[in-house]
């Protein structure tokens, strides 16, 4: 008889060995998820908007498997499959992926399946992942698996742009058990690899000048001029090498048609480093160069902070770090290391060790021809699923 | 009580699972249709979706086909890759001959297809969901004198304490409702008489003649009513239907195809007598840099005979009914 952790090793490498035989099996549930995905993806969810694919959603889990399925006060839709009776059910695992879209409502949300792949709007950004989360039932069902820990299902709102993440924080807040594991399901891409949160301030600079403008002083061409100035000087400012850092500027609005001069103008940036004093840092140099154009214009300027997130996460030698790259590299996927901003970061708040991996591949995205490979989703679903068996097995601790 | 109140229903009243049990212990087989003509952008996801939620997760459909009225796209490909036995309209009864029209895809499916009920669903819709099939089979499966179920898309009843208008689209707010209150005024209840998802028992469907083209849902109102009665019909909401809109082009070649139709409906049931030789060219124009342009399209309205009429249904039907 071994030692304690060569059984253990023995145990997870029988994991490992079904996992590389799962893609194959898990083609017959390809009705499944792309039924779910189209659905899903075609009822419009943009951030404080979700409640109608929420309302699908829960529905989707009360059907495909989870019970104690509710809706709660933030729009949470939260399903548990309960462990077995013998096994460890003092284990609790927590499956993540956010209802919300970039998409607005008013965009033609018609889904389009065609034989190699799922076209349109947030398909990938993030109807696979929240197809999958909800499938979950249904799919250990179809393979005869049964898992000894306790798996929650988290299909979580107002997680992206000024949403703050509110939903993943409003259950790990309140759930009043406690949380061994976390997984956040993304659709892109396949191999990615996320266990580290960077830090990162978004926000809002808002430029605007009265109708009765004095036009002869500084800043003459308007709300956008006076923004740009800004943008300048944000560009200049220096960003380290290591810890690595930049500021992202993201999206720009502004005016009313060619002819007229601007009164107001937005920009919306990120400030994201390995550092949270670097970032602390930038966010006063920003501060600074906005209190000095505003003095310098006359024009009014606002800073608004709408999100953070603290830099930190587990270590890449973390057990659940090392499972997770086994149970990829015996899929012949290549871990693509890259810190996150999403879901894992309020995991990493409430010090619950969890990862972040992608289902397939994907192209056009952000955009309404936003596609996702089919052939890969059986692949990201064997990873997944040996990611949890490992979790569940206790080999993540 | 109102045929209107009792025979109309919203897809919500059911409930899929319990609709399999009542399949399950009636015996009843049932069989999806979809008519198809160059609708790959659509048809992958239909199939997707309702063979996963009603083959795959309950038993409630027991095929589903896809008849082709000849696409030049990739329709029957994505059809068959997603599952779906896919047929040629051509290639079915080909000593019937071959008709371009929905109405032609339809009548063949009653061959080509083995279900007690057919459910008939457009390869167009864009939001689909098992509604579109669970929502016409309710009132089947519940009500045995029930035989044909119609699909209309909006809630016909007080919402949020306030009434507002529901009806159907331009040519049957213009033409036929029009038409059904002047000469069947019972079926001017029907909301949505010209919407493309249906379904129906074999045993009726097999005894009405079909219209190839235009017309095959304004016959088939008057041909079940006139033999069965209004009792043989019902019809469900299924909320909202996303589809291409036709132009108002379009939309005047099917109202004058349908009103072909009717008329020579009226006339054979001799509700008017002696209906003069009807002109079958319908006039349309266009105006080109202040010049006008007429377009003159011709439509005839071809008609498929009852399907029990044809041999070849006759004999395969006693071969199935004996070989079961």
């Amino acid at each position: 008889m071994g030692s304690v952790n060569e059984t253990n090793v023995t145990g997870f490498e029988s994991i490992v060995k079904r996992v590389g035989n799962l893609p194959q099996e898990l083609h017959g549930l390809h009705d499944v998820l792309l039924a779910n995905l189209a659905m899903i993806a075609e009822i419009p969810a943009p951030t404080f908007g979700e409640a109608a694919r929420a309302a699908f959603v829960q529905e989707r889990f009360v059907e495909l498997g989870y019970s104690d399925c509710s809706i709660d006060e933030v729009g949470n839709v939260v399903g548990v499959l309960p462990g077995s009776e013998n096994g460890a059910a003092d284990r609790n695992i927590l499956l993540v992926a956010h209802t919300d879209t970039p998409v607005a409502a008013t965009v033609d949300h018609t889904v389009v399946v065609q034989p190699e792949r799922v076209i349109g709007p947030s398909v990938a950004e993030n109807s696979l992942g929240l197809a999958v989360v909800a499938a979950l039932p249904a799919v250990l069902e179809r393979l005869g698996l049964t898992m000894q820990s306790t798996v929650f299902g988290l299909a979580c709102s107002r997680g992206l742009g000024r949403g703050n993440l509110e939903g993943v924080r409003f259950f790990l807040d309140h759930a009043k058990l406690p949380l061994q594991f976390g997984l956040c399901v993304e659709g892109v891409q396949l191999g990615r690899l996320s266990y580290t949160s960077i830090g990162m301030i978004r926000g809002e600079i808002a430029c605007e000048v009265p109708e009765e403008y004095d036009w002869s002083r500084f800043g003459a061409g308007g709300a956008i001029s006076t923004l740009n100035d800004i943008i300048s000087r944000m560009l200049q400012i220096p960003t380290p090498d290591r810890p690595r850092t930049a500021i992202v500027l993201g999206r720009i609005d502004g005016g009313t048609s060619a002819s007229t001069i601007a009164t107001r103008a937005a920009l919306q940036f990120e400030v994201r480093s390995e550092s949270g004093a670097t970032v602390r840092q930038l966010l006063q140099d920003i501060s600074e160069i906005i209190e000095e154009v505003s003095s310098q214009t006359g024009a009014d300027i606002g800073l608004h902070i709408f999100a953070r997130r603290r830099p930190g996460g587990i270590a890449f030698t973390h057990p659940l770090v090392r499972r997770t790259r086994r149970v990829m590299q015996s899929l012949s996927l290549t871990p693509r290391l890259s810190p996150s901003t999403s879901e894992l970061s309020a995991f990493i708040d409430h010090r619950v060790p969890a990862v972040t991996v992608g289902l397939t591949s994907g192209e056009s995205l952000g955009r309404r021809n936003e596609a996702v490979r089919i052939a890969p989703i059986y692949t990201g679903l064997a990873q997944l699923l040996g990611i949890v068996l490992a979790m569940d097995g206790g080999y993540c601790e | 009580m109102s045929w209107l109140a009792s025979n109309t229903f919203h897809h919500s009243q059911f409930d899929i699972g319990e609709l399999e049990r009542r399949k399950r212990e009636s015996g009843v087989s049932i069989s999806l249709c979809i008519p198809t003509l160059n609708e790959d952008r659509t048809i992958g996801k239909e199939i997707v979706v309702l063979k996963s939620e009603l083959m795959d997760r309950y038993r409630l459909l027991d095929e589903i086909a896809v008849i082709d009225s000849g696409s030049e796209d990739s329709t029957r490909e994505v059809a068959r890759a997603f599952g779906a036995d896919v047929y040629s309209a051509a290639e079915i009864l080909p000593e019937c001959g071959d008709h371009r029209g929905k109405g032609e895809n339809l009548w063949k499916a009653i061959y080509r297809l083995a279900g007690d009920i057919i459910v008939y669903v457009d390869g167009d819709i864009r939001n689909i969901h098992p509604r579109f099939v669970y929502g016409l089979l309710g009132p089947l499966l519940n009500r045995p004198e029930v035989s044909y179920v119609k699909a209309f898309y909006d809630r016909p009843l007080a919402e949020s304490g306030r009434l507002r208008p529901s009806g159907g689209g331009r040519v049957t707010e213009i033409l036929i409702r029009p038409l059904f209150s002047l000469f069947f005024p019972e079926l001017s209840a029907m909301i949505q008489p010209l919407s493309g998802e249906y379904a129906v028992r074999r045993e009726v469907l097999e005894q009405i003649p079909f219209p190839v083209g235009y017309g095959v849902e304004t016959s088939h109102l008057i041909d079940v009513y006139h033999r069965w009665g209004m009792s043989a019909f019902a019809q469900t909401d299924l909320d909202r239907r996303i589809h291409t809109n036709q132009s108002t082009d379009a939309l005047g070649r099917m109202a004058f195809g349908i009103l072909q139709t009717f008329l020579q409906r009226i006339d054979s049931l001799e509700i008017i007598r002696d209906l003069p030789e009807l002109n079958v060219t319908l006039n349309q124009f266009m105006v080109d840099q202040g010049r006008y342009d007429e377009l003159a399209h011709e439509i005839r309205v071809l008609e498929r005979p009852p399907m029990i009429e044809i041999p070849a249904y006759r004999e395969k039907r006693s071969t199935d009914t004996s070989n079961p």
